[in-house]
């Protein structure tokens, strides 16, 4: 799936739900875990003794096919995994990647822990604010295209200040750089 | 257990000698130390994240979690010593730097132990100076209401719903500070015995939406009495305010209820406080019902009853003693006994063995059954017109009174008098379970205690002194004027009962004898 | 070597020989650098004589903990019935650690071939590396790696054609800092919150999914097919100090310096060559200030301490900090001292799991302290609170993070206390000015 299809199905699932979605037995609610993503699911629980330890991948899975987590998404994979809803919402507030609202098209992380902040990465965090037009960080710009955070340690600090624009990861960023990157995702 | 088994270690000073394995806090316990703790439940899995048990254990480089160190042979355990007290007071300070300190509205003062504590060991001042984190309260559903800002993250609650009910509802939510007791939407508290969290809740943040604003806690009267409102048996306490029961809450008892006890018994407490009460004996002028004293109604009761035979409608709340005098009565009399019980679904707490909220929806059917009285769900078929109809404890709620009046006469012993027995002859008034002493037998055998937690209205008297006065009249043996009295008649009379006191039973209840082996086969 | 510079002539460049060379990623480039002749071998030999081997060559866990992993390993008690685990410890996040991210990112096979020699010789015959989610790249390379393996043959129910099953799979993780730690890993990897577990009991008897696990850190087992093929008399010797500190380790160097980046050093090598040689000095026109030797969460050095250190888990102790991951973070002159470590204590309140209340509430309030002093609304009680928390904070709790959070308040008000007390005498950052601009 492009960066572009994931956008274009983040914003499909909002219309109709809201920022909560809704319950996987609704009537618009679209399973994710169905026909080659289903199959998919199934290969990978063979590689656990538990249909638990799936939990991470199959989270993954639906972020992928959707751009976020929603709350009816979240159910169907405790059903898919037989656990409870709330037993996978805990799960997934604790991991900072996995969106639980839509976001813009591109969603960059900008590291700013203290090695990247030496090194300059607020004033990379406020040309990316600047040049997306989103203006807040975590807000998404008007068009839907942007959202910025700033993120803790990316692991890549001998390349600061490294951002990351969904699963792509771009190294030694500086604010001069900002236009061109950006440029360069349309 | 072999002495071989057992490790001895010291604790504040005090040699103690505890099976291998023990925690340190349990240990404590034995030598009658208490570590402070909120996270630490002995009913529930072992945390270890509040770090408020946190003990000086001589020659271990670190400050060890009572709650999760075995202890080892030869431990020398420091639970006031300089460093542990720091490090509590420490625990103290973080968790009230976010705390609303609002314990003048709090439901939980007085028996709050992050108040307890931080009255004892807490630093005297704060130290924060930034403002406080704030989150809304939210409605978890069911009886619990969840206040956000007072929680410590101990996850007693989310661990009950896990490992005990087996019905994982609740979570942790976020991480750090900003982490809070989550639920799913649309997924409640609706658990049977979800209202357990809030017992377990060492502060105010679940909250029981039924006593909300109630009372205060130092305000009330406890009493330690059994849940009347299933065969089961749950050990509970009654706290009473101005003589009104505003909350039942579960009374530890690990050969019944462990620490629990279901949401259908704790919130069933109203009936006791009925205020539509008979106050005084009544007995029929003509057409009529006129206040008495106790002698001349008893007497009333005895002329109707001389050369009759009673057929005693009884109801299964009723203690081990009202029945046995009433079941005297029925032998006395030639006549016989029923009762009937409401019914619901059974509701089992998974995590205990043999705990549920029991079918049978009154505290007393084993003893009912066992005292001669016969289950049916037409407890009057075949009332005959040369029999007393002797009314004790059923409400007769669905019994019409065509029916009631083929019976020669009618005589009501009950906290109320039923519509349908307005044409009764005598009326005797008597307390309800929590205005009396007595005890129960639930459905594995186990006879209970309990005590008296409230003032019964007017003359109102106990079933077992009313039955026990008629028995006398008839020329059989009553006339006790303690509980304890008539439940030593009762052990005198039935082997079942034979060697118990109110004694021996204590707070915890003994098996009937006979029951004793089949129910330690069982568990 | 000094990726992404080129070799430095006192690196000893074994385990980052290929970084940069895209073609090393391949199977068929690897196994003509001879990739996967120690794993060959060690199919054959007796699990017990690959853990005396590496118990001899010294090897010591290069994630953070410094435990010698032969030790660790003979904990796995063979023939006791229990399925054995291998987690693969790839969620590198200590702030100024990017080792394993170049290992993996470089080199897959290399880690490929470690699992699977690890795995046999505790008897696991699964091996999990649960890499961080952020790394997407190195997740890429491994995924591709592992397929590669699988086709090849190498691992599977016959691996290498022996008979012996070993599956490795790459597990990725999803943003949390902690499941660096091992218990935390074990949960996260079995689908839970990533909330580090009470030891005992330890990983070697309870682990993942309850059943006897080793967690490696992916350095860690990156070495072992070295040692395996050149033995472990060769890996002991080289050391620059005590038999204690063997072999190469990768230090990641990051922060104000003027060439950041990998290098590869025998262990014992001189801190003040490194930093001033190996890895070019100061940029133009600054000095050193400070350097935090091991990751975020080992105690600051000065620069005189840091040049009379001796990089080795011994003399990094001897100078006031740890080796830790090897994450070298360089200050210059020109940062404010306060606010990097308000930086870092906001990481740490940020990445807390929330499970003990020390650090869930001590590392958020520790935070809002340093941001207040920063932004020069600080006084000087508050450096007394600072120390006192940081003393509550410190060997109370499950896991170490929220030491790790003190650790850096602590050195830092010792040894910059003039720093702070600048800006609170001054009621404004001295370097404000500047830092707004």
């Amino acid at each position: 799936m492009t960066v572009d299809e994931k956008g274009s199905a983040a914003a499909a699932e909002r219309a109709p739900h809201g920022a909560n979605g809704g319950h996987p037995h609704q009537e618009d609610y679209e399973p994710v875990f169905t026909g080659e993503v289903r199959r998919e699911l199934d290969e990978l629980l063979t590689r656990y003794p538990t249909r638990m330890a799936a939990l991470l991948p199959a989270l993954w899975m639906v972020q992928h096919e959707r751009g976020w987590v929603s709350e009816a998404a979240m159910a169907e994979v405790a059903e898919v995994l037989r656990l409870t809803p709330a037993y996978v919402k805990g799960v997934v507030t604790f991991y900072t990647m996995y969106h639980q609202h839509p976001v813009g098209q591109h969603f960059i992380q900008v590291c700013t822990t203290s090695p990247c902040g030496a090194c300059g990465a607020e004033e990379v965090v406020k040309a990316f604010l600047e040049h997306t037009g989103c203006g807040e960080l975590g807000l998404t710009s008007p068009d839907g295209r942007y959202t910025v955070i700033e993120v803790e340690c990316l692991g890549a600090c001998g390349f600061a200040t490294p951002v990351m624009v969904n699963d792509e990861f771009i190294e030694s960023v500086t604010p001069a750089r900002v236009p061109e990157l950006l440029a360069e995702l349309r | 257990m072999a002495d071989a088994s057992l490790v001895t270690l010291t604790i504040e000073g005090r040699q103690v000698a505890v099976p291998a394995g023990t925690s340190i806090l349990e240990a404590a316990k034995t030598a009658g130390v208490l570590i402070p703790h909120y996270c630490y439940h002995p009913g529930l899995p072992v945390a270890g994240v509040c770090r408020m048990c946190l003990v000086e254990v001589e020659k271990a480089p670190k400050l060890a979690p009572a709650c999760a160190t075995a202890v080892a042979e030869g431990q020398v355990v420091h639970v006031h010593s300089e460093k542990s007290l720091e490090a509590r007071k420490g625990v103290l300070e973080f968790l009230l730097i976010n705390h609303p300190l609002d314990c003048p509205i709090c439901d939980q003062a007085g028996e709050c132990e992050l108040q307890d504590y931080t009255y004892r060991e807490g630093r005297a001042h704060g130290r924060l100076k930034e403002p406080k984190r704030f989150n809304p309260a939210e409605d978890f559903g069911g009886d619990v209401l969840y206040v956000t800002n007072r929680c410590i993250l101990c996850t007693r609650c989310v661990r009950f719903m896990d490992d005990v009910a087996h019905d994982p509802v609740l979570n942790v939510s976020e991480r750090g500070d900003r982490a809070v007791i989550g639920k799913f939407e649309g997924r409640d508290l609706t658990h049977p015995w979800a209202g357990n969290v809030i017992d377990l809740c060492p502060v105010g943040a679940l909250v029981s939406k039924d006593f909300l604003n109630k009372a205060r806690a130092w305000e009330l009267d406890r009493t330690p009495s059994i849940c009347p409102n299933c065969s089961q048996g749950c050990n509970a306490i009654l706290e009473t305010r101005d003589n009104m029961v505003v909350r039942m809450r579960p009374r530890p008892n690990g050969d019944v209820n462990q620490y629990f006890l279901c949401d259908h018994g704790r919130l069933n407490y109203r009936w006791m406080n009925r205020t539509d009460r008979v106050e005084a004996p009544l007995v029929r002028q003509g057409d009529r019902l006129a206040a008495a004293d106790w002698d001349r109604a008893l007497h009333a009761a005895g002329m109707l009853l001389n050369g009759k035979r009673v057929h005693a409608l009884v109801s299964p709340m009723l203690s081990n003693e009202s029945l046995y005098l009433l079941s005297e009565l029925v032998e006395q009399t030639g006549g016989r006994g029923t009762f009937r019980v409401e019914r619901g679904a059974e509701a089992p707490l998974p995590g205990v063995p043999d705990l549920a909220l029991r079918a049978e929806r009154a505290a007393n059917v084993r003893g009912a059954e066992m005292l001669g009285f016969e289950k049916s769900d037409t407890p009057l078929a075949g009332l005959q017109p040369d029999e007393v109809l002797l009314v004790a404890g059923d409400d007769l709620h669905d019994l019409d009174a065509d029916t009631l009046a083929s019976a020669s006469a009618i005589i009501v012993l009950g906290p109320t008098l039923p519509e349908v027995a307005r044409t009764a002859a005598v009326v005797l008034p008597t307390t309800n379970m929590a205005e009396e002493e007595g005890t129960f037998t639930n459905l594995r055998g186990r006879v209970q205690r309990y005590m008296q937690a409230k003032a019964p209205p007017g003359m109102a008297r106990p079933v077992w002194w009313a039955a026990g006065d008629l028995l006398t009249l008839l020329g059989g043996r009553g006339g006790y004027f303690l509980a304890s009295e008539a439940f030593g008649a009762l052990a005198g009379a039935r082997p079942e009962f034979a060697g118990m006191t109110y004694d021996t039973l204590g707070l915890r209840g003994q098996m009937l004898s006979g029951d004793a082996e089949s129910a330690g086969v069982a568990r | 070597m000094g990726f992404p510079h080129p070799s430095h002539p006192s690196e000893t460049p074994l385990l980052s020989e290929h970084f940069g060379n895209p073609a090393a990623r391949s199977l068929t480039t690897w196994r003509s650098l001879g990739g996967y002749q120690a794993l060959e071998r060690a199919l054959g030999m007796e699990p017990s004589a690959i853990v005396a081997i590496v118990k001899e060559s010294g090897l010591r866990g290069r994630g953070g903990a410094g435990f010698p992993t032969g030790m660790k390993w003979s904990f796995m008690k063979p023939g006791d019935g229990k399925p054995h685990y291998l987690c693969c410890n790839a969620d590198e996040s200590e702030p100024g650690t990017f080792k394993d991210r170049e290992i993996m990112r470089w080199t897959p096979h290399a880690l490929i071939e470690g699992c699977a020699i690890g795995a046999y010789a505790i008897g696991a015959e699964t091996c999990y590396i649960y890499i961080r989610g952020e790394f997407t790249e190195p997740l890429r390379a491994m995924d591709a790696a592992v397929r590669e393996a699988y086709a090849a043959g190498i691992l599977g129910a016959n691996a290498m054609g022996t008979g012996k099953r070993v599956d490795v799979h790459v597990h990725k993780g999803a943003g949390a800092y902690i499941c660096g730690e091992e218990t935390a890993l074990m949960n996260s990897l079995e689908g839970r919150r990533g909330n580090p577990r009470i030891k005992p009991p330890f990983p070697a008897v309870a682990g993942l999914f309850g059943k006897p696990t080793t967690i490696n850190n992916v350095e860690t087992l990156a070495a072992v097919p070295h040692i395996l093929n050149r033995g472990a008399e060769w890996y002991k010797s080289m050391s620059l100090s005590s038999p204690k500190s063997a072999g190469t380790k990768l230090f990641s160097v990051c922060g104000n310096v003027a060439k950041p980046g990998n290098y590869e050093v025998v262990l014992g090598f001189p801190f003040k060559d490194f930093l001033y040689d190996v890895c070019g000095g100061p940029l133009p026109g600054r000095t050193f200030k400070a350097v935090i030797p091991g990751g975020s969460s080992v105690p600051i050095q000065t620069m005189a301490e840091a040049e009379a250190t001796r990089m080795d888990y011994e003399g990094f102790v001897e100078q006031g900090s740890m080796l830790g991951s090897g994450g070298v973070i360089v200050f210059d002159d020109d940062q404010c001292m306060v606010k990097l470590i308000a930086r870092l204590a906001r990481f740490y309140a940020h990445e807390s799991c929330a499970q003990c209340t020390q650090c869930r509430e001590g590392t958020a309030w520790v935070t809002r302290i340093l941001e207040r002093i920063e932004a020069g609304g600080g006084t000087m009680d508050d450096l007394d609170t600072l120390l006192n928390l940081s003393e509550n904070m410190t060997g109370k709790t499950i896991c170490v993070l929220s030491d790790s959070c003190a650790a850096p308040v602590v050195s830092g008000i010792q040894k910059f206390r003039d720093e702070f007390e600048a800006h609170i005498t001054g009621k404004r950052c001295p370097m404000g000015a500047r830092a707004a601009a």
